[in-house]
């Protein structure tokens, strides 16, 4: 009872948290936060690339910890957790990657290169895209659940491993375009307060559209579930 | 641990009794290495030789884990193994040695046929063997975990490249560099040894736990 309490509180107060939130980051990203001595204009993409890494992340997160509680305790709530937020974090994760080169091409002179984050971004996209096909294609209801919060612990549990190998890939090439350090240039209050507030509405959002998700799912669910008892009573 | 042997020593018997499987892996592994060819036409290098190698190796692993679980589907054999008095854990380990046992061999084919295609001598064939050995392994953990997951969907043949090629990239880049030194390029391997044996060891335990849920019913 608590938790649809809770639940019918956050879906009436998220849409006005997050809309506000995001309208304040775009007015300071905008308006407000001065423009970078070195880098120009373009440098206020950071404001949007840097907090989608983060709710991206966040969201593949989320995936690993649902999926084990799935496991564990079986329940379908864990389930629609696990789904809702991987494609709520691969829209972020794909924010990140388009954001990334706009960047990159007049700063560092190239839409793309081989740098330790970029690559271990564009794997971590390839692993929850294959999380959503494997969804997509289907299976047994309860089976591919499973199947799906396999791969979301194995994918989760891989991140080690791929930043180890990706930075001992590059650290034999070491490029120029490695030294680069963001989080170096923050020197304006205004910057991090910008920084702060982008990252406060971008996870709103991320909540919210987990919310509206996991409800879709649920009725989803809910008609699967009607349509199954109505065969059983036809047969 | 018996249960391990029998499942193990039953699914070579089937393999050596109908061996076009076996046989599709090492020609489509040979296959991959030939197009490789015709690909790459400049002067061979070691870094060439070990991509060759290791793109032969994970397009027919691909295929020969698959072929593990594809056999018990036939025949609702699976559902013999779930009901059979061993421990979902040993069934995981006796279908991941089957495949390393088919993979080991494809590998003594493919590998000195690359060195021979290539032209290239190894400079040190221990230490290239140990890499191939512990590539295989990680490979061989990851591709049966997700080789049962895929025969339960409806996909089978187009999910499981798509499952494994991802997560495999950790692996994948350790095995291609630490080849490359042992076939003669620069740098140094220990540290990718290293890489390998981490990834072997998280993906054995990985499948050895989760196995248990890929399997029941």
């Amino acid at each position: 009872m608590l938790a649809k309490r809770l639940e019918s509180l956050a879906s009436l107060l998220l849409p006005w948290l997050a809309g506000p939130a995001m309208v304040l980051a775009l007015y300071l990203i905008f308006l407000v936060v001065p423009t970078e001595r070195d880098q120009g204009i373009v440098q206020r993409i950071f404001y949007v690339h840097v907090p989608s890494a983060w709710t991206a992340f966040l969201g593949f997160f989320v995936v690993c910890g649902a999926s084990l509680l799935y496991l564990w305790r079986g329940s379908p709530v864990f389930d629609r957790v696990a789904r809702a937020s991987a494609e709520v974090g691969m829209v972020f994760c794909t924010l990140v990657l388009l954001t990334g080169p706009i960047w990159a091409r007049p700063i560092w002179g190239a839409w793309w290169t081989w740098d330790p984050r970029l690559t271990m971004t564009i794997i971590l996209w390839t692993i929850y895209a294959s999380y959503l096909l494997l969804r997509a294609f289907g299976g047994g209801e309860d089976q591919i659940s499973r199947y799906a919060a396999v791969l979301g612990i194995v994918g989760a549990i891989d991140i080690p491993l791929i930043v180890v190998s990706v930075r001992l890939w590059r650290g034999m090439h070491p490029a120029v375009m490695m030294s680069r350090d963001p989080q170096g240039g923050l020197r304006d209050p205004f910057m991090r307060v910008t920084l702060l507030v982008a990252a406060v509405a971008f996870l709103l959002v991320y909540a919210w559209l987990l919310l509206v998700r996991l409800r879709t799912l649920r009725v989803s669910d809910g008609v699967a579930e009607l349509a199954r008892e109505r065969e059983l009573a036809a047969s | 641990m018996s249960g391990v042997w029998q499942i193990v020593r039953k699914d070579l018997r089937i393999e050596l009794r109908s061996p076009a499987g076996l046989a599709a892996i090492f020609v489509l592994g040979l296959l991959v290495l030939l197009i490789f060819q015709f690909a790459v036409p400049e002067k061979p290098t070691p870094e060439s030789a070990a991509a060759a190698l290791w793109i032969s190796f994970v397009f027919a692993g691909t295929l020969g884990a698959q072929r593990t679980f594809l056999l018990e589907r036939d025949n609702f054999c699976i559902d013999g193994l779930k009901t059979a008095p061993i421990d979902p854990a040993a069934i995981f380990l006796a279908k991941m040695l089957g495949t390393l046992i088919s993979l080991t061999i494809l590998q003594a084919v493919v590998v000195p046929l690359t060195a021979v295609f290539f032209g290239i001598v190894p400079v040190r064939p221990l230490g290239l063997a140990l890499v191939c050995l512990l590539g295989n392994l990680g490979f061989a953990a990851l591709a049966t975990l997700f080789a049962s997951i895929s025969v339960g969907t409806r996909a089978r043949e187009v999910i499981l490249p798509l499952l494994i090629f991802p997560v495999l990239v950790p692996l994948l880049i350790a095995a291609v560099k630490a080849s490359t030194v042992l076939l003669g390029g620069a740098g140094e391997a220990g540290i990718w040894v290293r890489v390998l044996v981490a990834f072997d060891v998280v993906f054995t335990v990985a499948g050895w736990l989760l196995f248990e849920h890929v399997l029941r019913e």
